[in-house]
């Protein structure tokens, strides 16, 4: 059960992996990583759970605050110094 | 016999999660549009996350584990909106126009906001 969960959330990462290298905009990169990050805090917990490691929902949690305040200083950083593709939506 | 109501309830929890999950990447991926494409990453990042998270608490009963993944639950569910809407901001605040039906001279000749 808990294999079949993990097996989609991959599925999922890669989709937004993909997004990620194909994003026209900057922006499109920033999303594809932060729904990368939320997916990955879902895949730490219920890996915890396929292997009866119940250590892991703290590791998932610290991750969470992370991909939090990670992609919040880029968008920060994007903001003051928008790089080209910044504009562009082709 | 309850056990294995739980169980069958935590598998419906588990798929339906992975399913919204699959099909907000499908979106991220397929829309042409990046508002739309924030509108659908940010949709499943809350749903997904509580119906996952549910089965899983459904798994683990009543012990500190659940305690932590309540803990996982609210603190998704209130950064990944914040999260969006800093990203949406500041795509808009920088310039990227959305893509709208029409440009914003004929809305504003036809009187619309």
């Amino acid at each position: 059960m808990f294999a079949v969960t993990s097996v989609a959330i991959l599925v999922v990462m890669g989709i937004a992996l993909a997004r990620a290298f194909i994003g026209p905009t900057v922006y499109d990169r920033i999303l594809a990583v932060n729904m990368f990050g939320t997916k990955t805090v879902l895949f730490i917990a219920v890996y915890g759970f396929l292997t009866e490691r119940p250590e892991f929902m703290d590791i998932a949690l610290v991750y969470a605050l992370i991909n939090f305040v990670g992609v919040i200083a880029v968008l920060k950083f994007v903001e003051r110094f928008p790089p080209p593709s910044a504009q562009s939506d082709e | 016999m309850m056990s294995l109501i739980i169980d069958a309830l935590s598998w419906a929890c588990l798929l339906l999660g992975c399913f919204l999950g699959v099909s907000g990447a499908f979106g991220v991926f397929r829309f042409k549009d990046f508002y739309s494409r924030a509108h659908a990453a940010s949709v499943t990042d809350t749903l997904c996350v509580f119906f996952i998270v549910a089965g899983l608490v459904l798994q683990s009963g009543f012990n500190l584990v659940t305690v932590k993944l309540i803990f996982i639950v609210v603190l998704l569910w209130l950064t990944s909106p914040v999260a969006s809407h800093a990203l949406i901001r500041s795509a808009y605040q920088t310039g990227l126009k959305p893509t709208l039906s029409t440009t914003r001279k004929e809305s504003a000749k036809r009187g619309q906001s």
